[in-house]
């Protein structure tokens, strides 16, 4: 489904990416790793089109299309969904409003016919129920004066919503407390099958616990130098990243 | 970025969709101006003596009156002398019914999306629709009758109920109040007239669409609400011209009269042809809208939303003289290209527990320049006085300028006054956030835009409001790249 080759990316002038290389199958679930630092939401962006990085290597495919060819918006329409670190909020755009007119851009470009009010706000119950997100708060201006965990939710309900094929996650775990987790890896697992991949970037083995990676990658310093099981989010958990960062630079200076 | 350039090239030449012209016979004064000239537009209009030595004695002040130039806005001296002060639709007979107006200008209105029959009588909304100089058709006239609300152009109103005009007219906007007001007292050649008796609740949304057709002549329309006690009424002007490569001005006096526990709410969408992208013609807006809470407990709204002209300057203000009366001021004005808009409102607190709310949402993009100017000014008996005036630019792109120029005078010490002011600009995370859920960046923009404008555009009746909010998208088309 995803295939990145390569992949180098700067941001004025600092290389960021610098040779990723990775494979996503339909109905897989891999974990990215890594200190703060390393570029897991450069490497996300990059994936999602934003204009301030520059590709200056490599190939990424989606589905057969060169994705760095597509613009933002139609990456989105191909079915690349990116649950944001830091979600902005837009006053006075109500989530429903916004959602209404994200689906309905989406499903134009897919050649579905637009989904009226009463259907629209008929899909809306139902997977409202998924992330178990309160009406009230999609009545509201997008995530303005939402608390940390409440825009979180809002991502997932929004995925929910598009329903993508390939789902990125940068950090939706970071400020979340326990039962928020829960409720937010069980929608996540809900909307998983076996046409759709999840790409989870996180620093805490914690959701791993929640949403059980097929794959572990470690990116440090705009690489992926380890990739394994489970098992490996594991060990991080217990050694830190130290270990992976002497292994390395002790090898750059040799 | 050549992409977006492209689209931004793409988008910023799409025309202005009211641009096109009509060419039919009119009836029109020579051009220039002089006191021969105010006679014969006098004349023309069958005025009685009073009301030509009221426009003669303007226009003697006028002449001693020099051109403002406080506001920030720069442009070509206008020759006034070149200009026609008097233009109308040959057939100049004010028609009965709609059957009798010339089908050429209900076309020309239909092309405006102004329907002047059935349509918008089932929408329940009585047009008044002026072309150039003159109203050409009024409708629903009689259902109103019935409740006894006078709705006519200016014109019909002199000759069929002078003393309501004579007791009114200049009454809230002196005729010597400035040069732009003084100039149309003694030019105005229509507009629309309207009173709402005591305790009537005007039905019906009640609207005038403006028009420039000809060429070379300036607009100078007068409107008079009058709102009697306990009389409620809803008023929406709409306004558009063709697009020409010279300027066109339009210079227009609105004046209301709320008497106690009287409300009047004035709506405007503004869309005057705003020039090309190279800021090649457009329309002047050079207009003094004023009312007056004349008795207690009254209150006057404006809402605008002003997307058109080259040039606006233009301040809709109240005068809170009655006792517990309310003034509201809710703006969004947008610039792009190169348009400069200098508006804003005034607040005269007079009476006691007054209270006055501003709220302006200014958008700039392209090399616009957009100034917000407002004063609120508490007088001495003006116990409790009260203003919350919110003051928000929005910026698009590092070419434009927003400007705010809050005027304070307080001289009650009772009186409380709020200012808050914030810039922000259109952030590139926010449309980026929308297209990544599949939002084109021209639909993202106008998301964003309206989202900005929300609590202005929820003053609008309904039908404005969603008309307002694709004007906004439009006019903002391909400012972000
Ligand atoms: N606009 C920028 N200009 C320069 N460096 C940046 C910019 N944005 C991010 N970086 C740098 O890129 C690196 C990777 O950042 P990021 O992808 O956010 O890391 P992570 O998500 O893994 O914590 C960091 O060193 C960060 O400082
Ligand atoms: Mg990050």
């Amino acid at each position: 489904m995803l295939s990145i080759k390569n992949l180098h990316a700067s941001i004025e002038g600092n290389e960021i990416l610098r040779g990723i290389n990775l494979e996503v199958k339909a109905g897989e679930v891999h974990a990215i790793m890594g200190p703060n630092g390393s570029g897991k939401s450069t490497l996300a962006s990059v994936l999602a089109g934003r204009e301030e990085y520059e590709v200056t290597e490599g190939e990424v495919t989606f589905k057969g299309k060169d994705l760095l060819d597509l613009a933002p918006e139609d990456r989105a329409r191909e079915g690349v969904f990116l649950a944001f670190q830091y979600p902005v909020e837009i006053p006075g755009v109500s989530s429903t409003n916004f959602l209404r007119t994200a689906v309905n851009q989406v499903r134009e470009y897919r050649g579905l016919e637009s989904l009226d009010a009463v259907k629209f706000l008929t899909l809306m119950k139902e997977k409202m129920k998924l992330v178990e997100i309160d009406q009230k708060l999609l009545s509201r201006s997008l995530n303005e004066g939402f608390s940390g965990g409440e825009k979180k939710r809002n991502e997932i309900f929004q995925m929910a919503m598009l329903e993508p094929t390939l789902s990125i996650l940068d950090e939706t775990d970071s400020g979340l407390d326990i039962d928020a987790l829960r409720i937010v890896s069980n929608g996540v697992n809900q909307l998983k099958s076996g046409k759709n991949a999840t790409i989870v970037v996180t620093h805490y083995q914690r959701l791993l616990d929640y949403i059980v990676p097929d794959f572990v990658h470690v990116l440090y310093k705009g690489r992926i130098v380890k990739s394994g099981t489970k098992e490996l989010a594991l060990e991080l958990e217990e050694k830190g990243y130290d270990w992976i960062k002497d292994e390395i630079d002790s090898a750059a200076t040799v | 970025m050549s992409k977006d350039n492209s689209i931004l090239e793409e988008l910023t030449s799409k025309e202005y969709e009211h641009g096109w012209s009509v060419n039919f016979e009119a009836d029109e004064a020579p051009i220039g101006l002089n006191e021969d000239i105010i006679r014969w537009i006098s004349t023309k209009k069958e005025e009685p003596q009073w009301l030509l030595e009221w426009r003669l004695k303007a226009f003697r002040t006028w002449l001693t009156m020099t051109e403002p130039e406080w506001a920030n806005v720069t442009y070509p001296k206008i020759d006034l002398q070149a200009l026609r002060y008097y233009s109308a639709p040959k057939q100049v007979k004010k028609a009965k019914n709609l059957d009798e107006v010339d089908p050429e200008l209900i076309a020309i209105y239909e092309r405006l999306g102004i329907s002047l029959n059935e349509q918008k009588r089932l929408q329940g909304i009585a047009v008044d629709a002026v072309l150039d100089s003159v109203s050409v058709a009024t409708t629903f006239r009689g259902t109103l009758s019935k409740l006894g609300i006078i709705f006519c152009s200016f014109s019909e109103a002199v000759k069929e109920h002078p003393e309501l005009v004579k007791k009114y007219l200049g009454s809230v906007v002196p005729m010597t109040d400035n040069y732009y007001a003084a100039l149309n007292s003694a030019v105005f050649s229509d507009g629309s007239f309207c009173y709402i008796p005591k305790g009537v609740r005007c039905p019906m949304e009640l609207s005038t669409y403006f028009r420039i057709n000809a060429a070379n002549t300036g607009q100078f329309e007068r409107t008079l609400i009058v709102a009697d006690e306990e009389s409620y009424v809803s008023y929406l002007e709409g306004c558009t011209a063709p697009s020409r490569d010279e300027n066109q001005l339009h210079a227009a006096v609105v004046e209301i009269h709320a008497a106690s526990h009287a409300e009047v709410k004035y709506s405007t969408v503004q869309n005057w042809f705003p020039g090309d992208k190279d800021g090649k013609g457009g329309i002047y807006n050079f207009v003094t809208k004023r009312g007056i809470c004349a008795g207690d407990y009254s209150k006057i709204s404006w809402t605008q939303v002003e997307t058109g002209s080259a040039v606006t300057w233009k301040y809709p203000s109240c005068i809170l003289k009655g006792d517990h009366s309310i003034g509201e001021f809710y703006s969004v004005a947008v610039t792009n290209n190169y348009q400069q808009a200098d508006t804003g409102t005034k607040m005269i607190h007079i009476g006691k527990n007054t209270k006055s709310r501003i709220v302006s949402k200014g958008i700039s993009a392209g090399k616009s320049q957009n100034s917000y100017r407002g004063q609120v000014q508490v007088m001495k008996r003006a116990d409790n006085a009260r203003n919350f005036s919110q003051c928000d630019s929005l910026l698009m792109g590092d070419r434009c300028g927003a400007h705010t120029f809050p005027y304070i005078d307080i001289n009650n010490s009772s009186a409380k006054v709020e200012h808050e002011a914030t810039t922000s600009k259109i952030g590139e995370d926010q449309i980026f956030y929308c297209n990544q859920r599949g939002i084109a960046t021209e639909d993202a923009v106008a998301l964003i835009v309206n989202g900005y404008a929300k609590e202005v555009l929820n003053q609008l009746p309904m039908e404005f409001a969603v008309e307002a909010q694709k004007l906004l998208a439009l006019t903002l088309e391909g400012s972000v790249g």
